[in-house]
Formats: structure tokens, C-alpha cells, sequence
């Protein structure tokens, strides 16, 4: 066992924190807005030239090559130069890890570069107004004509959908089929004749989601990532790295904890949240040693099954808990507009978004603890 | 960077699972000390650990499995606490106000003005203290803290180490508590099913498991700085005692009430293991003190 970074490691350490120094983000506006997405594009575009987009890929994707434990030193550094969310975490961190896991050559070579550039912004079609927790209870069909899909059916609650060019979608394949079998795992154009996007305002007021509904929509069968009716297994490997250590790195919450200190300072150590701020620096750090923990054991071999869940529900419930700290220790100006509101706001939506926490209980408790299925 | 347990370390415990599930099944772990095991622990060469050049990293996983089986044996003290080789049972009052196991212990080690004293027992008054944890019973020293060998370990590193110890084994004692709730909601039938196919069962142990899941990291990453002396060394214990503690308790609660009624008997199993988790996590610094410490360091 060995926690300490090598001297390969802590040079890229120096390299990108540089580069922030060199390069400091500025605050943008929201991502959901026209300007706001625009300055997120811009900055993204920054990133990408520098060759910080996606630093774990292969070069030949558009990356570095870099290890993932290098991949977290760079989120490390990311956060706490108070860089944006990205804006295309669809497409970088759930569907470009199952693209490098199930997609062929001309598949890769295709998207992923348009990915790490930001020159296509990805969705995520697998929700519909009657399958939330529930799926696999999706209807959105796919109906085979000679060479490509016909598909036909609404997706729901996409977020970035509105600005979105491509979706990644699950559709029902085989129309004799039920749950989980027979879907497939169909990547979608969004300016195809038949796609109707329309925006729904989130709980901000700006428009973070989007339904998608497909009309006929004509998508080539080559658009298939991996094998026709297999799109569960796949769609849930993609859930296994949104949930597991890639949507979520550990800098982002270290950053925020760290704020949050800087915060209970500024406003005189009330000692009644002293405990809180505690645990919320704890829980962060605790965060990024489990993250580290399960990386050094992806990179001997290892694989991350359904222990996946328990890092979703570490890191959605520490994000609302250090936002609910910050926003009692703010008292009255909790509700004034600010970085730690739009944080609290958006934190609250963790519990929901990857499979709602309910969901992910569920799956600890029959996966990792072998309980019956209700 | 790689932050997992090595194959050796890995083996070594699977090997000390194996030992202790054939000498301290449940019901051996109720009855507490047993001098057989003792000598049995000292011939795989876990009590000499430390002494014998092993760090604190090798003792984690060893103390996990102590924790799994609730030994009786003050397996800490002897081997963490200590810190050198010492001839006979040994037991400490070090960064705790009682001695566990003193009545059946060769050398009890102390604290006076700052250093670590061995003293042995014939030469010190005990007194016993009623404490829940029957198998691993207490004791006030009372006389003899004039005598006494000094010993080479440091203090201040045997209080960091004793935390370590108790964090350690609260991970397996929590990790048992999981397993036997577990087991049991499988098993037990109410309203024509399992009672572990309702979610307000299965989103309990969830939690249980959670909390377990990302305290393990925390306590070896302390064990890391302890065998370095890092300067965050303190900071690092207290987060591992705070955080294996609060698992502990919580997955001491969740057991019991997925148990119900049995689990609230002397007749199942499960109350060794929670009166375990009380004990330690009442020693060495409670996880509210530990806390405290870690938003000294951090807040500061």
C-alpha cells in the first residue's frame, strides 16, 4: 500500500494546476441559459486546445492517456481553481465510457473526438413520462427497416437536452419482448427529421431539461451501441460509471468543503455548526480515499459491480448535507442569489438524477447484501 | 498511488479469519479470555507484530478480523499498544482509564508523568469494574503504580495507536453485525416473505453497509500516516476513530431492529457484538471527541 503520489504523478499535478493558474475559469453564468452555455462552450474549448478534456482517454480520442489516478488529480485541480461543471458530462463521463467499453472502431473514432472538443453536446434519452425508477418498463420502440431504425416514442427529463445535438437513447427492439431483454442502445442525431425537443424550465427557471419526442425518426442501424437487444447490460455499464467514480470525482466535493470552512470562518465559527462543517470536510475526504481506493483497485484487475450505488448515495447525500449546512449558516441571506443558493439548488437534485436513492438502497441491499428482491 | 491492501496482507487475514473461526466461535467469544487462543494468536505471530518490524498497515486487516470474531483477548493492547515484545498476557491502561483483561494478564502497561510503564501484575491492586461487556471485563488499577519498567515506546504514539486498534476492529464488528441482520432478514418470514424483501429493511442495512463501506478507507489511510508520522497522523486517527466508531454504532442499531425481539435476547448472538461496539467506542475518545479533534485540525 503506498498513498503517496509519484513523482509522475505529482508533476502532473504541477502541470495542470499551472495551467489553472495560467488559465483562472471566471464565473459563468448558468449553463442552462443561451449566454451562460455559450461561455461553457468557450471555456470548454479552452480546456480541450490545452488538452484537458478528457486527460484518461486515448490520444488518439482526444485525451492523454493519462491513469485514472492521474484523472483525479486533474478533477482535484479542476475544482479547486473553481472551474464550471462540464457542460458535456453526458457524453465525457456516461456515454464516452461505454463507447470505449462496447462501441467499434468507426464508432469511437466518430464521437468521441466531437466529445472532448464540445463541438457535440450529448443527452441522455432513457427516462420517459412512465418509466422513471421503473426503467425498464420504457416503450419507446425501434422498428428494424432494411438498414436503419424507425423509432417512435417520448424521452423525458434530459438534461442539456435543449442544447443538445446527439442522444444517447434505450428503445424497445423486439416489440414481443418485456423488461429488460430486447432493448437496444441507440445513438440519435437530434436534427433527424421527426425529433421534437421542447424545453421544460427547472426548479431554477432556466431550461435544464428537455422532452424529446420521436416521430418516425430514421436512424441508421449502425447507430447501435453494441449488439441489437443487449441495451440494458450496456445502458447499465454506463450507470455503473455515472454512479461508480466517474461522474462524480471527489475534487468537486473537497472544493466544497473547503469553501464551506472558509464560509463558517468568515462568518464568525458559530459553534453550533461546528459539528456539521466537521463531518462535511470528513465526508469529503472520506469521498476521495474510498475513490482512491476503488481506483487502485480497478487499475490491479479489479472491477466495480453494484458497489457503484453506495458511492452514489455517499457523494448525493454529503452534497446536500454541506448545502444545507451552508445555507443554515448563512440565516437570512440563505435565499439572496449566489454560487452557495445555485449549489443547494442543484444539490438537491442528487438524491433524484443516476437512479434515485430509493433505487440505489434497493441495490445495495439485494446485490452487495444478497437480500430477495421485493 | 495505490491504496490497497497487498496480496501478503490479504492472505495473512484470510489466514487469521480462518484460525478464529475455528477457535472463537460465538460461543467461545462469550466466554471470553481463553489462554489456549492466546498462545495460539501468539504462535501465527500476530500478538508480536509491531514488535517484529510489521507496521500499523499490517495490523488493520489483522484487527478487522479480531473485530469480526468479538475476541476477548486484548489482542490491541498486546499487540498495538505495546508496541514491543513482552513476555506472558499483556493488557494496557493507556489512553483508557481501565485495563481490559487485567485479571488474567502477566503485564499490565501504564502511563506515569508521560512514558509507558510495564508493571507486572503481582505487584499492582485491581479492581473491578461492572462493565456490559462481560467477555472482556475491566479493571481500576488501584495500587503498585510505584513499580514498573519504563518502555521505549512513545506515548503520545501509543494513545494514536490504541485509536487505530479499536478503529480497526470496530470495522469487523460492524461488518459481523451486517452479515448476521443480513442472514437473518433472508431467513425470517412475516406476511408470507422474507422480511428482508421489504425496502424499509433492505434501505436500512443500505445505510448500515454505507456508513461501514467509506469509514474502512479512512482507517487505513490513519494506519498510513501512523507508520509514516505523518504530520496529519492525529487528524487522521481521529477521523478513522470517529467514523469506524459512528459505523459501529449504527450498524450495531440496524442489526438490532431488523432482528427485533431475538436480537434484544442473550439467546441470539448479536448482543456480543453491539456491547463490543460500545466498549470500544466508549474507549480511547468517543466519535464526538474524535470529531472535535478533526475540526480543530481542519478549521483551524
Amino acid at each position: 500500500m503506498d498513498l503517496a503520489f509519484t513523482a509522475q504523478e505529482q508533476a502532473f499535478r504541477d502541470e495542470c494546476a499551472s495551467w489553472f493558474a495560467a488559465n483562472p475559469p471566471g464565473r459563468l453564468d448558468s449553463m442552462d441559459t443561451p449566454d451562460g452555455f455559450e461561455q461553457h462552450r468557450s471555456w470548454e474549448r479552452r480546456l480541450h486546445d490545452a488538452g484537458w478534456s478528457a486527460v484518461n482517454w486515448p490520444r488518439a480520442f482526444g485525451g492523454r492517456d493519462a491513469t485514472l489516478i492521474e484523472w483525479l488529480i486533474f478533477e482535484e485541480e479542476y475544482y479547486r481553481a473553481g472551474a464550471p461543471r462540464r457542460l458535456n458530462q453526458n457524453g465525457l463521463f456516461l456515454l464516452a465510457p461505454t463507447l470505449l467499453e462496447f462501441g467499434t472502431e468507426e464508432q469511437k473514432l466518430r464521437h468521441l473526438p466531437k466529445i472532448a472538443s464540445c463541438d457535440e453536446i450529448w443527452c441522455q434519452g432513457w427516462s420517459e413520462p412512465d418509466a422513471g425508477s421503473d426503467l425498464a418498463s420504457l416503450t419507446s420502440r425501434a422498428t428494424r427497416d432494411g438498414n436503419e431504425w424507425v423509432l417512435r416514442g417520448q424521452k423525458t427529463w434530459a438534461s442539456r437536452g435543449v442544447y443538445a445535438d446527439w442522444m444517447f437513447g434505450l428503445f424497445r427492439s423486439d416489440p414481443e419482448s418485456e423488461r429488460h431483454r430486447g432493448l437496444s442502445y441507440i445513438l440519435v442525431p437530434l436534427d433527424t427529421p421527426g425529433v421534437t425537443v421542447r424545453p421544460i424550465a427547472q426548479i431554477d427557471g432556466e431550461p435544464g431539461f428537455a422532452e424529446v419526442f420521436l416521430d418516425d425518426v430514421r436512424v441508421p442501424v449502425a447507430n447501435t451501441l453494441g449488439p441489437e437487444g443487449d441495451g440494458w447490460k450496456i445502458a447499465m455499464s454506463t450507470a455503473g460509471f455515472e454512479r461508480g467514480v466517474v461522474l462524480r470525482s471527489p475534487g468537486r466535493y473537497m472544493a466544497t468543503a473547503d469553501r464551506l470552512i472558509e464560509l463558517f470562518k468568515e462568518l464568525g465559527s458559530p459553534a453550533a455548526l461546528q459539528d456539521d462543517v466537521a463531518r462535511a470536510w470528513m465526508n469529503a475526504d472520506a469521498y476521495r480515499l474510498a475513490t482512491f481506493w476503488a481506483v487502485s483497485k480497478l487499475m490491479q484487475g479489479g472491477t466495480i459491480g453494484a458497489e457503484a450505488s453506495l458511492n452514489k448515495l455517499w457523494w448525493s447525500e454529503m452534497d446536500l448535507h454541506m448545502h444545507e449546512t451552508a445555507m443554515r449558516l448563512l440565516g437570512e441571506g440563505a435565499t439572496l442569489d449566489g454560487p452557495w443558493l445555485d449549489g443547494f439548488v442543484f444539490s438537491l437534485a442528487g438524491p433524484i438524477y443516476a437512479g434515485t436513492n430509493e433505487i440505489q438502497r434497493n441495490i445495495v441491499a439485494e446485490r452487495v447484501l444478497g437480500l430477495p428482491r421485493s | 498511488m495505490n491504496f490497497q491492501p497487498t496480496e501478503d496482507q490479504q492472505l495473512f487475514a484470510r489466514t487469521v479469519r480462518e484460525l478464529l473461526e475455528k477457535e472463537c466461535p460465538p460461543e467461545a467469544a462469550r466466554r471470553g479470555f481463553s489462554k489456549e487462543r492466546w498462545e495460539e494468536l501468539l504462535e501465527m505471530g500476530v500478538v508480536d507484530m509491531l514488535a517484529s518490524g510489521m507496521t500499523e498497515i499490517d495490523m488493520v486487516p489483522i484487527l478487522e478480523e479480531a473485530g469480526r470474531a468479538a475476541l476477548p483477548e486484548p489482542l490491541i493492547e498486546a499487540s498495538i499498544v505495546a508496541g514491543e515484545a513482552l513476555n506472558g498476557v499483556v493488557t494496557a491502561a493507556v489512553g483508557t482509564r481501565y485495563a481490559a483483561n487485567a485479571d488474567v494478564a502477566d503485564v499490565i502497561i501504564l502511563e506515569k508523568h508521560g512514558a509507558l510503564y510495564s508493571l507486572q501484575r503481582e505487584d499492582v491492586t485491581l479492581q473491578p469494574i461492572d462493565t456490559i461487556d462481560a467477555p472482556r471485563p475491566l479493571f481500576l488499577i488501584t495500587g503498585g503504580h510505584d513499580r514498573g519498567t519504563r518502555l521505549e515506546t512513545d506515548t503520545g504514539l501509543a494513545l494514536l495507536r490504541g485509536s487505530l486498534g479499536a478503529s480497526a476492529e470496530l470495522l469487523g464488528l460492524a461488518a459481523r453485525c451486517i452479515e448476521m441482520a443480513a442472514d437473518y432478514a433472508k431467513e425470517r418470514h412475516q406476511f408470507g416473505k422474507p422480511i428482508g424483501s421489504f425496502q424499509a429493511v433492505k434501505h436500512k442495512l443500505a445505510d448500515a453497509l454505507l456508513q461501514l463501506e467509506f469509514a474502512r478507507p479512512v482507517v487505513y489511510r490513519a494506519a498510513w500516516s501512523l507508520s509514516r508520522g505523518d504530520k496529519t497522523m492525529e487528524r487522521d486517527v481521529s477521523m478513522a476513530k470517529a467514523m469506524a466508531g459512528d459505523a459501529g454504532a449504527g450498524a450495531g442499531k440496524a442489526a438490532l431492529q431488523t432482528l427485533g425481539a431475538i436480537g434484544y435476547t442473550q439467546e441470539h448472538d448479536l448482543h456480543v457484538w453491539m456491547k463490543r461496539i460500545w466498549a470500544l467506542n466508549a474507549a480511547w475518545g468517543n466519535p464526538d471527541e474524535h470529531r472535535a479533534r478533526v475540526a480543530s485540525a481542519v478549521i483551524a
